[in-house]
Order: structure tokens, then C-alpha cells, then sequence
């Protein structure tokens, strides 16, 4: 178990154990976590699981790939340095202690 | 306190469920399904679920544990058989009947299948829908094995693309002269076409399978050129049938899947309907959609409607497919369509094919463009269409365009 932080846009902020090899968006659904929608389930393919990294952690997650960056060109809320989908953040030791902001709309 | 029954227990049921209680419902709400899993995606079981690469547990659209926190009542492996207008309820196959205030029917939709005549109720002969038809297909997914996946849809070609990539050998017929005849351009078809040829699917076109044949299990199928194929199983996936039995016995109407109109409601103004099962109205016109995108969207406006406002809802459609190394996204319903752009993309196997009414933008097919996706979705839900020539130099920037167009 990895510990998350979901810090939404009107400020609420939650931490919970996520199972290493999950998600970050599949841990804010398990946790019934609002503000990620990923109506795609995970597929890379609506960009409704925008979030925004906080900068600590950027450096430590994988690199994008090209179709990740792609939609978040195009994401409702605007795209930052540390924008990432998180149905594309695989959970594992290395990341206990990530917290990520969700926006303030997802479509 | 008003009783809510929701009949349906896939995307859409769950969506309307828990919408329903996040907008404050605060009666009772049973989620009757006639499945035993939880609520799950569907998209996958064709995808990363028949590769091997998901868990069961991992389609859940939310942990069983989720609706008994949000007061769900989820009654898993029970089938509704009638609804009972006059009296309000419902009768399960348990014998059992609930009362409702108000009725949902999110019933999904059921795969065709081919008749027991042809070969169609043969073992070894397979259609994909639920979980369990995904499991019970599961063992013959083995290397070297013959398998015949009959219709070139989006599920048959998805169901081909995990068979090749597991190394089985793939044949893949289509009646139509062409796959994806019924929902795409010659181009996004020829595309498809090309990848799976590419990946060693014995792709063949225009043929009808006139039968499976086998003693008591499917061993060959013969096909109307007079040809036939030594196979060891068969996927069917020729379309799917609106689940509206219940609807039509209790007499409400139907119209190419339980009529509905923009606030979800059913000709009964206590039953409202939602995701495949229904028809709806869509651009001066009525649509019935095969699409998760539309489940959630649908399901979360009727219930919002439910709770008394008015949902006045505007479908947004998208679809997606992954066939080996290729995403194919599709914003808008290209129905009616009289010319089509084409536009390279930047990648390997990367192209967007563009369809216009006129000078209207339709609808966008993506191959590993997400680019062109999420824009040419962003003009088609604004009602926004570019210039088909611009589209059409693979140099034009896209931005640049919507940013010109929104002037």
C-alpha cells in the first residue's frame, strides 16, 4: 500500500492507501475521491482524469508518452508543467507520499 | 420518502445510481441486476481484460463496498420479468415484487447471435458482451489455435487484434463489402483493414458464413463463395439488440430501443430510461448510441430529472477502440455524411479521417491522433466546422484553426 494525496479544487484534501500496480486515477475511484472523472475507465482516451502533480513529485513519475501529452494539450482545464492523466500513474513504493490536485473541471 | 428502482446494473445504472444520490436523493434506491459482479466496464473485455492484462476486480466501476456507503441497495443475480404499471412494481424472478415511485430502465443491450440452424448454438461458438462470456472464451485463447471471428465491427476487429496478438490464427469475415461499412468512411475501413493484414489476420471481405458445423462442437465454417475453413472456435459479433423486452410487454413505446425524450422520460412519466436500451432525441433527429460515453451522460441527466429538473439532454458522442499498437478515437456520429478529408497524422499508423454534411462538421475518426480527436471533438459539440481543405494539409496546426473559427 501506497499513501496518495487528492487535494480537490475547492481545497478538501484526503490521503489513502492505494494498492502498488493501481492508478492514481483507479485509487481516487476506489476511494470515492470526486473532481476524476475517467469516464474511458482508463484507456487513455478522454482525458477526463486531469492532475495537477505537485512539483515535488513531477521529476519522480515515468515521462509522458506522445498520445498522454497530446490530450493534454486539449484538456478542459488548463495544462501545466506538471499536468499529467492519472490513469497514466502506475502506483508503486516510490511514489508514497504523492500528492496531486485535481482541477476545477474535467469536461 | 420516494422509492426509486433502477433495472440495469451496467454502466448506465450505476451512473444514474450514484448521480442520483449526489444530487441528493435521499429516498431508497435498488440497483437490480441480473449479472453477480458488481457494476463493470465493458470496454476492456474486448480489449486489455481478453489480453490478460486486467483483473476481474479492476473493472469494477466502483468497490462493492461503494453502494452500501451511499445507501444502494445493489441486488446482484435477480432478473426483473414484468413491470407493473398500474400498481407501480416490479416482479423479480425470485418471486419477489418492489414497489417504485419512480422506475429506471437502463437495460443495455444484447448481442446477436447466429441462429441455431447455421451452426450458431454450436460449442465453441462465442458472442462477447458480459464478464462471463468474456471468462467462459477465455481458455481458448491459446497459441496456435484457429479462430474465425465472424463480423468486421469494432468488437470483432478488437476480438481479432487480441487473438493475433496472442498468436492464434486469425480469420476475420465480413458480409458487408467491407468492414466497418455500417459506422465509417472507406478510408478509416481500408486502414483497419490494412493494420490487421498486417498483423497476419486473414481479413475477407464480402463473405457470409453459411454455416458452423461440427459434431456437437464447432469444428468448420463454410462460407457462401462455396469455400470452407477447419477451425477450433468462433466469435460472433454482429451487432447487439436493444434490451427493451420489458419495456415493450409493459407497453411502453418503442422506437429502435425504449423512446425517451431529452429529460430521459419513457412515455410513462414515472419510468425513465437511459444508456443502449434507449432512443433519443439527437439533431432533429432520434439516435440510439452503443457507447459508455453516452451511458454516464445520459444516465447522470435523467438523473438529474428524476429529481425534478429538466435535463434537456444533448448527446456529445464519442467512441474509442485499441487494436495493437493503434487508438482509434471518434467524436461526433457520422451518420449522413456526403464527403470525407483525410489528414496524415504525425506518427507511425497516425491518421484522422474528417466527415462533412456540406460544409458541416460531423464527426472525426482518429488513428493515433489524439490531437485531432480532442479538437475536432471540441468544433463538433460547439457546432464549429473548419474549412475540409484546411484539415486537409497535414501542416495546418489545429489550434490555430479552432482559435480562427471561435472569432
Amino acid at each position: 500500500m501506497t499513501k496518495i494525496t487528492y487535494v480537490e479544487h475547492d481545497g478538501t484534501e484526503r490521503t489513502v492507501d492505494v494498492a502498488n500496480g493501481l492508478s492514481v486515477m483507479e485509487g481516487a475511484r476506489n476511494n470515492n475521491i470526486p473532481g476524476i472523472l475517467a469516464d474511458c475507465g482508463g484507456a487513455c482516451a478522454c482525458a477526463t482524469c486531469h492532475v495537477y502533480v505537485d512539483p515535488a513529485w513531477i521529476d519522480k513519475l515515468p515521462a509522458r508518452e506522445a498520445g498522454e501529452d497530446d490530450m493534454l494539450d486539449f484538456a478542459a482545464a488548463p495544462r501545466t508543467e506538471t499536468s499529467r492523466l492519472s490513469c497514466q500513474i502506475e502506483i508503486a513504493d516510490s511514489l508514497d507520499g504523492l500528492l496531486v490536485r485535481t482541477p476545477e473541471t474535467q469536461d | 420518502m420516494s422509492r426509486i428502482v433502477i433495472v440495469g446494473a451496467g454502466q448506465a445504472g450505476a451512473s444514474l445510481a450514484a448521480k442520483l444520490r449526489a444530487l441528493g436523493h435521499d429516498g431508497s434506491i435498488t440497483l437490480i441486476g441480473s449479472e453477480h459482479a458488481p457494476p463493470y466496464q465493458r470496454p476492456p473485455l474486448s480489449k486489455k481484460y481478453l489480453m490478460g492484462e486486467l483483473d476481474a476486480e479492476r473493472l469494477y466501476l466502483r468497490p462493492e463496498t461503494f453502494y452500501g456507503e451511499q445507501g444502494i441497495e445493489l441486488r446482484g443475480g435477480v432478473t426483473v420479468t414484468a413491470i407493473d404499471r398500474s400498481a407501480k412494481a416490479v416482479a423479480l424472478d425470485n418471486g419477489e415484487n418492489l414497489a417504485y415511485d419512480q422506475l429506471a430502465l437502463t437495460t443495455g443491450s444484447d448481442p446477436i447471435r447466429l441462429p441455431g440452424e447455421i451452426g450458431g448454438t454450436l460449442a465453441g461458438v462465442y458472442t462477447l458482451r458480459s464478464l462471463a462470456d468474456a471468462d467462459a472464451m477465455a481458455a481458448e485463447f491459446v497459441e496456435g489455435r484457429r479462430v474465425l471471428v465472424i463480423g468486421g465491427g469494432y468488437i470483432g476487429l478488437e476480438i481479432a487484434a487480441v487473438a493475433a496478438a496472442r498468436g492464434l490464427a486469425v480469420t476475420l469475415v465480413e458480409m458487408a463489402e467491407r468492414i466497418l461499412q455500417r459506422v465509417a468512411a472507406p478510408a478509416t475501413s481500408g486502414f483497419f483493414a490494412d493494420l490487421h493484414r498486417a498483423h497476419g489476420v486473414d481479413l475477407r471481405e464480402g463473405t457470409a458464413v453459411t454455416g458452423l458445423t461440427g459434431e456437437g462442437r464447432v469444428s468448420a465454417a463454410s462460407f457462401a463463395d462455396g469455400t470452407s475453413l477447419d477451425i477450433d472456435f468462433a466469435v460472433v459479433g454482429i451487432g447487439i439488440r436493444p434490451s427493451t423486452g420489458l419495456a415493450e410487454a409493459a407497453g411502453l413505446a418503442v422506437e429502435n430501443g425504449i423512446r425517451v425524450d431529452g429529460d430521459g422520460r419513457t412515455s410513462d412519466p414515472a419510468i425513465f430510461a437511459a444508456g443502449d436500451c434507449t432512443s433519443f432525441p439527437y439533431r432533429g433527429g432520434r439516435v440510439r448510441l452503443e457507447s459508455v460515453g453516452n451511458a454516464i451522460d445520459q444516465a447522470e441527466a435523467t438523473a438529474a430529472s428524476m429529481m425534478g429538473g429538466t435535463a434537456g439532454y444533448r448527446a456529445r458522442p464519442w467512441f474509442w477502440s485499441d487494436q495493437y499498437d493503434v487508438k482509434l478515437q471518434i467524436a461526433g456520429l457520422s451518420a449522413g455524411y456526403d464527403k470525407t478529408v483525410v489528414r496524415a497524422g504525425g506518427g507511425a499508423r497516425a491518421q484522422s479521417v474528417w466527415y462533412y454534411r456540406g460544409d458541416e462538421l460531423l464527426a472525426v475518426d482518429a488513428m493515433n491522433d489524439p490531437r485531432s480527436y480532442m479538437m475536432g471533438k471540441r468544433w463538433i459539440e460547439a457546432g464549429e466546422s473548419p474549412p475540409a481543405e484546411a484539415l486537409a494539409d497535414p501542416q495546418s496546426d489545429l489550434k490555430a484553426l479552432g482559435a480562427a473559427l471561435a472569432k
